[in-house]
């Protein structure tokens, strides 16, 4: 079984294709992600069911574009504030009663809750894959440099670059990024400084829900979208928050690019090793920084 | 009394103070009415229930699974998302051990708990690095998914995807053929689990586990008071992992074919579930959860082949916002308001 | 707290005394069909296409057959094979089945197959395509097709076509690695030369590594192998790459342009040239009237060939109990199975009475844009195409 080498025609660098290949992949499994780190990081809770809100997302879009006819770039936003918008319900109304219980409790529950919207998508939308046509300036591929780059996957890269930058920013600039910062180096603490903890809770897993929600928008062109995607999508989100670690969100990112970029480097040029690879890695890093890549500061 | 070393990480304690902890620490030990009633309907309903040995048998192999996954997650305080690894190697472990060397139950039986109980000792170590939970579940993840990868590759030795052809069990005992109603299968399971059981309840009312209890509420302490912390982990989860391995083997015994999915990772997801449902920390936890989850799938299952899984998650959400010590405390809160008690 | 526990779960398991139902009369009038599905989970798709082509067929042809009344019971197993072997025996033991169906995946039918023997009740496989099955058991039957079956000829299409080089792509488990293997063994046998057999993880989202190196490796054609649903993220991305345009002709298994998804797929399905054994757009009165029957049952939904092979199983059922005069002996049911043929929706179809296995055409087909939908046009036909992983072809 003989192997590529990549070594072929002149003006492809697909080693480069192949980089940014797995960039957007990386940017992509951070979207999603991004939740969870953080009401893992701030609220200490464990939420299972982060990959449902994804779904949300990725439906809302599939069924805007596929059935309402709106332009997909347009879909995006509308994907975010519904997922947002079902995040807050949900944590108003259900996850607030179990913020003080266990962990093991938490996931209970949460996997009750991604029983029940797997099932929901299920009897609603049907079982099969659904798929969306992207516009034509999302199609096919442009080279710059010599180097093949596929539009989507640039144009993921950008969208995703921008959220990262964004979300930074808010973090650090704002008086939210501060009060949320404070509550979740130390929540008492916060509290005494009058804080409103709660809201911030609220607010935060509003905002970390319609990431999810647009990464699983984002992501329908690349990973599929069927019912069962709360289920396959949680394992890598889990593998990026605790490679990252859930103090900062530079961990995570970091650990999406090198997990996106390893997992398609990897297939590429070590085939054999296939599906071992990221676990492999993953026990790797743990290993070596348990805490994750950024760890918290204490 | 080894159960002085507890009490005399302190103050000189007063004689009363040590004879009331050991008499607290002994009544752990003895047996209390409701478990006896507990295996009593359990061996019952082998007589009562003739046609429901099938889904009998399998709620047991899940109770046992469950079981060893509490001896980690109660009574050690290490939580797992891998234990299917060990469930798996004992279900192939078992079904290669009937093609290559005998189809003889007990053998299988034992070579797959082995087996298990080998990984969970190689793999043990990893569990004791400086780590979050979260870490600890995702390294545990990774090894079984790394073992179901390896499962799918060694197609060769495990049949791969399509499953081990050709398990044949012989009659238990040279006696017992496994049956088509299952009754065989079900006495087997029951037996087995039943021993293990009793097995594992000496293991942790003994001062091993009690000092395994020290160390899942607080390791710092338990490691100044001389507890040495690491190896007393690596024992339980080898021994955790064994017996997940005994309810694999049990598995692949009782349904003569093991596939991939022994590996999948809702075997994994799926015991924990079950074990949170039926409570962590007391051992019965794990058959309770079983026993209801099980039954409650096959009810809804029956009644919604595609859409079971909605009533499922809502009976578990409803279980959960109530809160198992309400739950648990409704047959009491119940026999106190017909009594007309105020007893607390 | 733990002795409420206890007495719970106590209360609990003698409940399940109560809660037991008993067993169903029986044998007698009503002749069982137990179908047993994946309704949930990852293939729940399938599940629902089989359980739904199963109902069309016993509402089109009524529940009655030899004066014995057809009941169905359908089972979700999840996919799981402890739980399809359990609930098969169940079937038999408790519900006093005359046939089981259905298997969704190999595993599923490869750990009831014993079962089938030893309670001599016929196993009609309506989905599965793994050669091996139908030499499991004497007792199963199948009406689905086999992964070879449609593979070999694929393979020998394209070197008629002149294919000199062909990679191989697949999906890293048992049905893949048999198209594999099939493909590389027929197309070398027919001139042809595959330099590089390419396998990619079950749980991949990506398949940018792999195409990456048919670009490098620019073969004339690639053959591709890869559950249904993950075939549409393929086909984008093959598309998104440009190979589509690059002369590398795309060759698959046609479970990759599967119908119940091929509308949804959109202009990038244009570009695969597949073989199999059913198209929604069969040029024939017998599919025509299927397809709009089945649309008008289910709401719209196209049927796939899960739903063929669930149509025909029935046929099966039913054809074998008409000819045994309502007699539900397995041995005789099976007798009266072997040698059947019958014009089913897809075509032409026939049990092989040595191998039980399905023996039926195998068309190639190019999708095209039709009324604003896509369908998989048939252009040409391999006609009554036993399996060559039993004839050794």
């Amino acid at each position: 079984m003989l192997r590529g080498t990549g070594d072929c025609m002149p003006g492809n660098a697909p080693m480069l294709t192949i980089l940014i290949d797995g960039i957007a992949y990386g940017m992509l499994l951070f979207v999603m992600a991004s939740g969870l780190a953080v009401t893992l990081g701030l609220m200490n809770f464990v939420n299972l069911a982060h990959g449902a809100f994804a779904m949300i997302g990725g439906y809302v879009t599939a069924l805007a574009v596929n059935r309402l006819g709106v332009p997909f770039v347009l879909t995006l936003p509308l994907a975010f504030l519904v997922s947002a918008l079902v995040g807050v319900l949900a944590e108003r109304t259900l996850y607030a009663r179990l913020y003080r219980r266990s962990h093991l409790d938490q996931v209970l529950f949460s996997i009750a809750l991604v029983f029940m919207a797997v099932a929901a998508a299920d009897w609603s939308l049907g079982s099969s894959q659904m798929l969306i046509t992207l516009p034509g300036w999302l199609q096919g591929r442009f080279e710059v440099a010599g180097v093949d780059i596929g539009r989507y996957r640039a144009f993921l890269i950008v969208v995703c670059a921008a959220l990262v930058v964004g979300l930074q920013l808010v973090l650090t600039r704002t008086a939210f990024g501060a009060r949320l910062r404070a509550a979740v180096d130390d929540q008492r603490a916060a509290r005494g400084l009058g804080i409103n903890v709660g809201g911030i809770f609220a607010a935060t897993f509003a905002v970390g829900s319609g990431l999810a929600g647009l990464g699983g928008a984002l992501g329908i062109e690349i990973m599929g979208l069927d019912p069962t995607f709360p289920l396959k999508i949680m394992v890598y989100v889990l593998i990026v928050v605790t490679i990252g670690g859930t103090a900062t969100l530079t961990g995570p990112f970091l650990a999406a690019l090198i997990i996106g970029t390893a997992d398609v480097a990897g297939k590429y040029y070590i085939p054999e090793l296939g599906a071992f690879l990221i676990y492999l890695l993953m026990i790797a890093l743990l290993i070596l920084r348990p805490q994750g890549l950024i760890a918290p500061a204490r | 009394m080894t159960y002085t070393t507890l009490s005399s990480a302190g103050s000189a304690a007063a004689p009363e103070t040590e004879r009331r902890a050991s008499r607290d620490l002994m009544r752990r030990v003895r047996w209390k009415p409701a478990e006896i009633v507990f295996w009593l309907v359990a061996a019952a309903s082998f007589f009562l229930l003739p046609d429901r040995h099938l889904l009998l048998s399998e709620i047991v192999i899940l109770g046992l699974f469950a079981l060893s996954l509490d001896l980690i997650i109660g009574y050690a305080g290490v939580v797992s998302l891998g234990h299917g690894a060990f469930f798996g190697l004992g279900a192939y472990a078992a079904g290669l051990t009937s093609i290559h060397l005998t189809g003889e139950p007990l053998t299988g039986l034992a070579i797959g708990g082995l087996a298990a109980g080998l990984l969970g000792l190689l793999t043990g170590p990893l569990l004791l690095l400086r780590a979050s939970d979260l870490t600890r579940l995702m390294v545990t993840l990774g090894i079984a998914m790394l073992l179901l990868e390896a499962a799918n590759r060694a197609a060769w030795l495990t049949g791969g995807a399509d499953g081990l052809q050709g398990v044949m069990i012989d009659p238990l005992f040279g006696r017992f053929e496994f049956d088509l109603f299952g009754t065989t299968a079900y006495a087997y399971c029951l037996v087995v689990t039943f021993v293990t059981f009793l097995i594992a309840r000496r293991v942790v009312s003994s001062p091993y586990g009690l000092s395994l209890r020290a160390i899942r509420d607080n390791p710092l302490r338990a490691r100044s008071m001389g507890i040495p912390v690491g190896p007393r982990i690596l024992g339980i989860y080898a021994f955790s992992a064994l017996i997940a391995g005994l309810a694999g083997a049990l598995l692949t015994q009782t349904t003569m074919f093991v596939s991939l999915d022994v590996l999948a990772f809702h075997r994994s997801a799926d015991v924990l579930l079950v074990l949170v449902l039926g409570g962590v920390g007391y051992l019965y936890g794990g058959l309770v959860g079983a026993l209801v989850f099980k039954l409650l799938q096959d009810w809804f299952s029956a009644i919604t082949p595609e859409y079971w899984m909605f009533w499922m998650g809502l009976v578990l959400l409803v279980v959960v916002l109530i809160g198992r010590d309400r739950i648990d405390a409704a047959p009491r809160t119940l026999l106190r308001r017909i009594r007309g008690e105020g007893r607390a | 707290m733990q002795r409420r526990s206890l007495l719970l779960g106590a209360v609990l398991a003698a409940s399940t005394a109560l809660a037991g139902m008993p067993a169903l009369a029986a044998g007698g009038e009503p002749f069982k069909v137990g179908l047993i599905l994946p309704m949930t989970g990852a293939f729940a798709s399938t599940g629902r296409q089989i359980e739904a082509a199963a109902k069309l067929y016993i509402a089109q042809h009524g529940d009655e057959v030899a004066g014995r009344k057809i009941e169905l019971i359908v089972k979700d197993d999840a996919g799981v094979a402890d739980t399809t072997k359990r609930v098969a025996q169940e079937l038999i033991v408790r519900d006093k089945v005359g046939v089981i169906a259905g298997f969704g995946l190999t595993p599923l039918a490869m750990a009831t197959a014993p079962l089938a023997t030893r309670a001599k009740v016929p196993a009609v496989v309506m989905a599965a395509a793994t050669s091996s099955i139908t030499e499991a058991s004497p007792y199963v039957v199948r009406t689905s097709y086999t992964t070879p079956q449609v593979t070999s000829k694929i393979a020998e299409w394209a070197a008629q076509q002149g294919i000199k080089r062909a990679i191989t792509v697949v999906s890293d488990y048992g049905p893949g690695i048999d198209a594999e293997k099939t493909f590389v063994a027929s197309f070398g046998a027919a001139g042809g030369e595959v330099p590089q057999t390419l396998r990619v993880p079950l749980q991949n989202p990506d398949f940018s590594p792999f195409l990456q190196k048919v670009v490098d490796a620019k073969p004339d054609a690639i053959f591709v192998f890869v559950p249904s649903g993950v075939g549409a993220q393929f086909m984008k991305q093959f598309v998104e790459r440009g190979l589509d345009k690059s002369g590398v002709k795309l060759l698959a298994d046609g479970g990759i342009t599967d119908d119940d998804i091929l509308n949804g797929m959109g202009d990038p399905a244009l570009a695969a040239i597949t073989g199999f054994h059913y198209s929604a757009a069969h040029d024939s009165d017998a599919n025509r009237a299927f397809v709009e029957a089945f649309q008008k049952a289910n709401a719209g939904m196209r049927p796939n060939f899960m739903a063929v092979g669930g149509y025909d199983g029935m046929h099966a059922i039913y054809a074998a109990l008409e000819k045994t005069g309502g007699d539900s002996d397995g041995d005789k049911l099976i007798g009266a199975m072997k040698g059947l043929s019958w014009e089913s929706p897809r075509g032409p179809v026939s049990l092989d009475p040595e191998t039980r296995d399905i023996v039926q055409n195998v068309y190639l087909r190019r999708v095209e844009r039709r009324d604003d939908q896509l369908w998989n046009v048939e252009f040409e036909t391999f006609e009554a195409v036993k399996d060559p992983g039993k004839t050794g072809s």
